[in-house]
């Protein structure tokens, strides 16, 4: 729970930005389209288990049962 | 100090954001629900003591538990529902954002139907 989540999620969305392009530059869309939807849902992955902590600990604070 | 923490984690965030907002958005909108995310935790033990204060407050004047527990019970909802709310205008949703609010403000309504109950009783029993 440190701002690296921030930068991996960053990193990725760089990363998956740069391969999206070099792939549409050298002709194959298909699998531009397969890197970007695998770096979202690496990213989405990793941001689901942040807000799954958020809302138990927002539920045991306020016993919000 | 936090506030030095919370402050840099906001900056930093909007740097990164600033870099995805036009090519990349759907991670610009992840980064900036996991800044949320990080600096909600940064608070939590300032929450945590000062809802303990409040606890023994009430018990020490005698105000029935449930009334407490019901306020903080509130306070959690709408930080839930203002959260996503924030975050679906973020993103430019603004049907999702209403429909999450509404549904923020019934909760809310519904967790203080025992308190309403409770003060037209008392206002019944003082009338004459």
């Amino acid at each position: 729970m440190s701002i690296d989540i921030i930068f991996k999620i960053a990193a990725i969305g760089i990363l998956v930005t740069v391969l999206n392009q070099i792939l549409i530059r050298s002709g194959r869309e298909e699998q531009a389209m397969m890197v970007t939807l695998a770096g979202v849902v690496v990213v989405l992955m990793m941001v689901i288990t942040m807000i799954n902590n958020l809302f138990t600990a927002v539920k045991t604070i306020f016993q919000l049962y | 100090m936090e506030i030095i923490q919370i402050v840099a984690i906001g900056i930093i965030c909007v740097i990164i954001l600033s870099l995805f907002r036009e090519n990349f958005e759907d991670v610009a909108i992840i980064i900036s629900l996991s800044a949320s995310i990080l600096i909600f935790f940064i608070i939590i033990p300032k929450i945590s003591n000062i809802i303990t204060v409040l606890n023994t407050i009430a018990d020490k004047s005698g105000i029935n538990s449930i009334y407490v527990k019901t306020i903080l019970k509130i306070i959690g909802v709408a930080y839930i529902a203002e959260l996503g709310v924030q975050i679906s205008n973020d993103a430019d949703e603004k049907n999702i954002a209403t429909k999450i609010e509404l549904a923020g403000k019934i909760i809310i309504i519904f967790l203080s139907l025992p308190i309403i109950i409770a003060l037209v009783d008392t206002i019944v029993s003082i009338l004459p």
